[in-house]
């Protein structure tokens, strides 16, 4: 399986990583676009992204998520309603939405393009295997 | 599906309205006798005074009908409409349909709702409503073809009438690929409804995960009765294409952040509250039990001692867990609970492996306890059976359960049941009793199958049961089985059951939590003011389109302690969640006020349909007193000290007297309490000591319409106004 792991001691909070995604996804500078977040917390940041865990799979009632060839859990725009319920139930909160980006949520599938431009190499894609 | 052919007998071809701020703005007439097709505007004064789903459903029925129309004459109607919630995806429970009728058990108008993905189907395939009217001189199927924009009558090649293989081969027949069976959905019933007056209307949506198609129930008043009368195999509804964002809403993010917000709630509560995504409805079970609220032979007792046997964990085991079990997309508590690779051990489809939809709450005790059955693998067989023949399983339970005891008392004999043991708890004779119901061939099954009211007047009048045991023990109201709530320890829900629109049913007044487990309606007036509150508050639900159950079913984790008791019990963080997804989806901006207006406006005008229809006063608000308390002596001993107290209370001493007499005692008490409650309630309402509405009650809402007015000025009489 093929997800992001994050470092959060490494981050500086920079957000760089936010910016590169929202620009690739949805060609605009967005924090509220990108699928990676990062906050604030008393020791550092903490860095929330998908770990590709699959919980939400379960929790869709029309199949719009299911693996991929990788392991990685992607959104299947045609069959998504928009019910939110992955957003909900998903066990890191790493899926997120936007009103005035369309009806389906977004999250993270290990593209890996943020990793490229993090300065402190806090991000990484890794494939694991059983 | 391979084998069925079905050809087209007339077709009608329409320009799809796509949903705008909850409405399509029209509504679809099909007359099933000359299979003609109407399009008719949904005005601004109709969504005004009537906001859609049940509304719409009255509105349309009451311009449909004469003063002395019957449920079997060709103008009654059946109305499905969601409303302008309805087929949201957004916020749990938004999947929900009404049907609108005139009933035959009551002889009135009744409405009865059921999930799955008929009525959003509809809505988007163009229609705020479909009322059909007429009958048929041949099976047919209606299919609304969204996809296409038009209308088919098809001629029904059907053999085997029952829901399930109906629903099957229609979802097949319907769809070109797997992936198609989700878009459509049918509306049917069974075989049963041939003969029986508590014919149910099934509602479909296509289970992904289990790949086949589930059942959801319109169960109550007969609906599919009234479609078996016409003919009607199936209404069909296929749309492929849609998503909310294209619909009009009018602000997209408030629906989503106030979805996401209850969909939190759901996953950081449930499992502490009620576990509606592990059991459903079924985690009653129990804590109706510990209340002695658990319709025990036939409402006798409150309690069963093998309560075990049908715990929620038991049933937790039993269904399937891990799957999304919303019966619309979006629903979140996920109550729809199912028990897969069932297999059935009698009847036609014995030997079948199949999928059951529940039990739920209402089935597990009315196919259960009430019946003396503490065997869940027979009442989920019950269930099954009663879904495919199309029984409403409340009027089933609660009829089933009469009938045992009039066995029980010797009202009735093995000869006149045609050799059938009923007393409770004979579960060969009572599923034997079920299937001769369906084949409608049984004299003594075809008598009961026409529910308690009628089966008062043949037990006493063709096999000589005592009339006044009969009027004392047959759980009905206005010809409505109750559901399975034991009420005599709660005077409000006697109002919750009793000074119904339609006769006892959960769906307008549940208040027997609040008034006999947490106390909080101490006096009449409290009784009265719930008695007027929460019936408006959940009527809303049947005008939008959406499920009661995701209002109280998981409660904010603060509500208790934040509010104080009775105002808890609306969930006032929730109903706010209703005024916000409304003003949503519609663009207007209502408050929580607004919102009981609307369901007054309606209210009244349902009430006043009836008291058209030559019923809905005082006189039509019976009570059996079965309800109110102990008609027989093992009745009170059950509840000995609870009745005691209530004589000391009443500054009666108990002790010396025989158990008769406590008996009688207590009836004269709880007689005067009904009197004493009827008046509060009518006086709350806005209506007169015959429950009539005033005159100032219409202007009020905003419902002097001519042809109300002149109902109210025919029918009240100065004697009985409250002022006077």
């Amino acid at each position: 399986m093929k997800w992001l792991k994050t470092y959060p001691e490494r981050c500086i909070g920079c957000e760089q990583c936010m910016e590169t995604c929202s620009e690739l996804w949805f060609r605009e500078k967005s924090k509220l676009l990108s699928r990676i977040r990062i906050s604030a917390n008393e020791v550092g940041f903490s860095l929330n992204a998908c770990n590709q865990c699959g919980k939400c799979i379960e929790i869709c009632p029309v199949g719009a998520l299911a693996r991929d060839a990788n392991g990685i859990v992607q959104l299947d725009k045609d069959k998504c309603v928009g019910c939110m319920m992955c957003v909900a139930f998903c066990p890191t909160s790493s899926i997120f939405f936007s009103s005035t980006k369309g009806v389906e949520p977004f999250k993270c599938i290990a593209c890996g393009a943020c990793t490229k431009g993090c300065p402190t190499e806090a991000l990484e894609i890794v494939e694991e295997y059983n | 599906m391979a084998g069925i052919e079905m050809k087209v007998l007339a077709e009608w071809k329409y320009e799809k309205s796509i949903p705008f701020r909850g409405y399509t703005g029209k509504t679809l007439y099909v007359n099933v006798e000359n299979q003609e097709c109407i399009e008719k505007e949904v005005t601004e004064e109709m969504k005004e005074r009537f906001t859609g789903g049940r509304g719409f459903g009255l509105k349309l029925l009451w311009d449909a009908v004469k003063d002395n129309t019957k449920w079997d004459d060709p103008e009654n109607e059946i109305i499905i409409s969601g409303g302008p919630l309805c087929g949201v995806t957004q916020y749990p429970g938004l999947g929900k349909f009404y049907a609108v009728f005139i009933s035959p058990l009551s002889g009135q108008t009744y409405d009865s709702n059921a999930g799955g993905h008929f009525g959003p189907l509809l809505k988007f395939a163009g229609w705020d409503a479909l009322e059909i009217q007429g009958k048929s001189s041949s099976d047919v199927v209606i299919f609304i073809d969204g996809d296409n924009g038009k209308v088919q009558f098809l001629e029904s090649d059907l053999k085997d009438l029952n829901s399930y293989t109906i629903t099957e081969s229609l979802h097949d027949y319907f769809s070109e690929t797997e992936d198609d069976k989700r878009s459509v959905s049918v509306v049917s019933t069974g075989q049963a409804a041939e003969h029986t007056y508590w014919g149910c209307l099934n509602s479909s949506f296509y289970d992904l995960k289990r790949k086949t198609p589930r059942l959801k129930q319109a169960g109550r008043g007969g609906g599919g009765t009234i479609l078996r009368n016409k003919k009607i195999v199936a209404l069909v509804v296929r749309n492929r294409d849609w998503s909310n964002i294209k619909q009009g809403i009018k602000d997209f993010g408030i629906l989503q952040e106030v979805g996401l917000k209850l969909h939190k709630e759901i996953h950081d509560l449930d499992a502490k509250q009620a576990r509606m995504r592990t059991v459903g409805t079924a985690h009653l079970n129990e804590i109706m039990n510990d209340y002695h609220l658990l319709p025990t032979h036939n409402f006798k007792f409150g309690q069963h001692k093998d309560i075990a046997n049908i715990h929620s964990n038991v049933y937790e085991g039993l269904f399937t867990q891990g799957v999304p079990d919303g019966c619309w997309y979006g629903c979140s508590m996920a109550c729809s609970k199912g028990v897969d690779n069932f297999e059935i051990k009698t009847g036609p489809c014995k030997g079948q492996i199949v999928t059951v939809d529940g039990p739920e709450y209402e089935t597990s005790s009315s196919l259960g306890p009430n019946i003396g059955i503490m065997n869940p693998a027979w009442t989920i067989e019950a269930n099954f059976y009663a879904d495919h023949y199309g029984f409403d399983t409340i009027g089933l339970g609660t009829g089933l359960a009469f009938v045992c005891e009039c066995f029980e008392k010797g009202f009735i004999n093995q000869e006149i049941t045609n050799g059938l043991d009923l007393n409770f708890g004979n579960m060969d004779n009572i599923m034997k009793l079920i299937h001769r119901m369906a084949e409608g061939k049984d004299t003594f099954a075809n008598e009961v199958s026409k529910g308690i009211r009628q089966m008062k007047k043949v037990f006493e009048e063709k096999y000589g049961a005592p009339a006044e045991n009969l009027r004392d023990i047959g759980m009905e109201g206005q010809g409505i089985e109750v559901s399975e709530y034991v009420c005599k320890e709660s005077i409000a829900q006697w109002g919750g059951f009793f000074l119904t629109l339609k006769g006892p049913q959960h769906d307008e007044a549940w208040l027997i939590f609040m008034d006999r487990v947490n106390k909080q309606l101490p006096t009449f007036e409290d009784k009265a003011e719930a008695l007027h509150y929460f019936p408006l508050f959940r009527t809303w639900f049947s005008l939008i389109g959406g499920c009661k159950l995701p209002w109280n079913d998981v409660e904010p984790a603060d509500n208790m302690t934040k509010y104080p008791p009775q105002e808890a019990a609306k969930v006032p963080e929730h109903v706010q969640n209703y005024v916000d997804i409304f003003n949503a989806v519609t663009g207007r901006s209502i408050t929580k006020e607004d919102l009981l207006l609307m369901s007054e406006k309606v209210y009244n005008f349902q009430h006043l349909f009836q008291i058209r229809l030559g019923k809905g006063t005082r006189d039509f608000h019976n009570i059996p007193y079965r309800a109110m308390g102990p008609v027989y002596a093992d009745e009170w001993e059950a509840r000995s000290e609870y009745y005691d107290n209530e004589l000391r209370e009443a500054g009666i001493e108990p002790e010396r007297l025989p158990v008769e007499e406590k008996i009688s005692k207590l009836r004269v008490i709880r007689e005067q309490q009904w009197i004493t409650l009827v008046d509060a309630v009518y006086n709350k309402r806005g209506w007169d000591r015959n429950g009539i509405p005033t005159l100032e009650k219409l202007r009020e809402i905003d419902m002097e319409l001519p042809e109300l007015v002149k109902i109210v000025k025919e029918k009240a009489k100065p004697e009985d106004s409250f002022t006077n």
